[in-house]
């Protein structure tokens, strides 16, 4: 059954009219974190322009506060380089909805995991992309 | 609107019954143990309550031992027969792997105190497997401990059958029966158990209530010591006007039952589960074979239960979920899982329990609230996508999904 406390408005806010929902058409990198079995994962979709995130989007199963920290996440990283997105903490996210019911943090951590995986994903491809451009003007591959 | 659709967890305590109750809060406020006037008149309405609860059951009113509750009672049986001389030879109990915590948690204890046990193991429609039950009774069995109706999906069990297989090895028999009391005939004879619990506050009324029947003849070991109230099995001063209240819950609930309120909550709750399936596609309907009237279980696929708890909350709609948050990790009901439901299907599960006082109207504002909540957590969820995009119907997937583990 269900636990026993209560989310701080700002959650609600954020799981009743989740910001950034929902797919993104050619994104440049995807997060995929979770696990089914233990009822949440989350998928979350980055553009970045340049080395600035400009769009975030996410996609996610799980409990009101995963929800809210996906939220949440998506609107923390817009605008921020992939430097300064990398530290960004479950804790923050946490923090800017105005705290989480203690067992409710590790669903924060997903938020931190989600974004770290898409900015890796992000970083694999752009290398990935590199190594092809390079590639047939160097007759030899590195 | 607000729609209250979680009567297996607690009900509204009936009008009629607070008015029975006040008079023991106020004036008749003696100690049913006291010699004199005020303890007598109250010492008549607790065994006037006795035998409303026993005339119930087709019980004896000796029978009939109150207790703070269905925990309590359920405790009571458990460790009153482990805990007695009766314990000596035989050395196993068997229930159920889909039984209330309070049988669950107490075998687990029993378990550690050197008992062996054995939870039975459950059919996909939810119904505990007797093949197994039978294998599992043997010769040292000292207690099979089955309950009526399961809680969470609402499936009755077998407990004849299984009281038998048990008479025929000589082991006692307890029916957790707090889900069952008010919604369908609960006779203990009929059903030819040693115990059976019960709880006031799930049939309209007071809560911290209870009963345990102890059949003529079986000692039990107290679970508390004290006084003599209760033939010494539950001592300390009676909670006599939850005890009055509940003789009178029991009593409307038996009427009702007699003029057929049973049947007026089952169509509905039929309308709701067809109204459900109707607007929401991937669905399970969770509990096959007779079911009580008042409940229905239903997983949506792909999205999650406190999610959809919280979303049907706002719009005034008060169901419960077995999916659970536990540090770590959401862990769905163990009752769900014992079916076989992969735990991201688990996860989206509802409980829906209607009571006497539910309508068509607020079944059908209940349906389509629920339709378009499910339809806004699967429009952000990544497990539904990828289900969709996978092409399988959720028969299907869940066949896929039963042969990877
Ligand atoms: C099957 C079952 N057994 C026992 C209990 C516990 O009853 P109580 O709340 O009176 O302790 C409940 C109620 O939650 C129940 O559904
Ligand atoms: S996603 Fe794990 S409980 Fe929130």
């Amino acid at each position: 059954m269900m636990e026993n406390f209560n989310y701080s408005q700002k959650v609600m806010e954020h799981f009743m009219n989740p910001r950034n929902v929902g797919e993104m058409e050619d994104p440049d990198g995807v997060g995929t974190v979770g696990n089914p079995m233990c009822g949440d994962v989350m998928r979350l979709y980055i553009k970045v322009e340049g080395d600035r995130i400009v769009d975030a989007r996410f996609k996610t199963f799980g409990c009101a506060a995963a929800v809210a920290t996906s939220s949440m996440v998506t609107e923390m990283v817009k605008g921020k380089t992939i430097e300064e997105a990398l530290k960004i903490s479950n804790r923050a996210v946490a923090e800017a909805l105005e705290g989480l019911p203690p067992i409710k943090m590790h669903c924060s951590v997903l938020a931190e995991e989600a974004l770290k995986a898409a900015i890796e994903d992000y970083l694999r491809r752009s290398k990935d992309e590199g190594d092809r451009r390079v590639q047939p003007s160097h007759k030899h591959p590195l | 609107m607000r729609v209250y659709l979680d009567h297996n967890a607690t009900t509204p305590l009936r009008e009629e019954v607070l008015e029975g109750m006040l008079p023991f809060l106020r004036e008749h406020f003696g100690n049913p143990s006291s010699a004199h006037n005020f303890g007598k008149r109250v010492r008549e309405a607790v065994e006037e309550a006795r035998e409303r609860v026993a005339t119930a059951i087709g019980a004896r009113p000796r029978e009939i031992i109150f207790t703070s509750g269905g925990t309590e009672a359920d405790n009571l049986a458990l460790f009153g027969v482990t805990n007695s001389p009766l314990a000596s030879k035989r050395r196993k109990v068997v229930t159920s792997a889909i039984e209330h915590p309070a049988v669950i948690e107490s075998c687990k204890a029993l378990k550690k105190r050197g008992f062996e046990v054995v939870f039975l193991p459950v059919t996909p429609e939810g119904v505990v497997d007797l093949g197994a039950a039978e294998e599992a009774i043997d010769e040292n069995t000292l207690l099979v401990s089955l309950m009526l109706a399961n809680n969470e999906i609402g499936t009755l069990q077998p407990v004849r059958e299984v009281a038998e297989m048990a008479k025929a090895k000589g082991a006692l028999v307890h029916t957790d029966a707090v889900q069952a009391l008010g919604k369908v005939r609960v006779k203990v004879e009929e059903l030819g158990v040693d115990l059976a619990s019960f709880s006031s506050h799930k049939l309209y009324g007071p809560k911290g209530v209870g009963a345990l029947y102890v059949r003529t003849g079986l000692r039990l070991d107290p679970l508390l010591h004290g006084g003599h109230q209760e033939r010494r099995l539950r001592p300390g001063t009676e909670n006599a006007p939850g005890i009055i209240g509940f003789g009178l819950a029991v009593e409307l609930a038996q009427e009702d039952l007699d003029r057929g309120m049973d049947r007026r909550i089952e169509a509905l709750r039929d309308r709701l589960q067809r109204l459900l399936l109707e607007r929401i596609p991937h669905v399970v309907v969770n509990g096959g074979g007779p079911r009580v009237p008042n409940t229905l279980n239903i997983s949506f696929a792909f999205v999650e239960g406190e999610a959809l708890t919280l979303s049907l909350d706002a719009e005034g709609v008060a169901v419960s979920t077995g999916s659970a948050c536990s540090s770590g990790s959401l862990e769905p009901s163990h009752v769900l899982l014992a079916l076989g439901l992969p735990p991201e299907v688990a996860h989206g599960s509802l409980r829906f329990s209607l009571g006497k006082d539910t309508t068509q109207e607020e079944v059908d504002y209940a349906a389509e609230a629920v339709a378009s909540v499910v339809e806004r957590l699967r429009a952000f969820s990544p497990l539904y996508e990828d289900f969709l995009r996978s092409e399988l119907d959720l028969e299907q997937y869940l066949l896929r999904r039963k042969e990877e583990t």
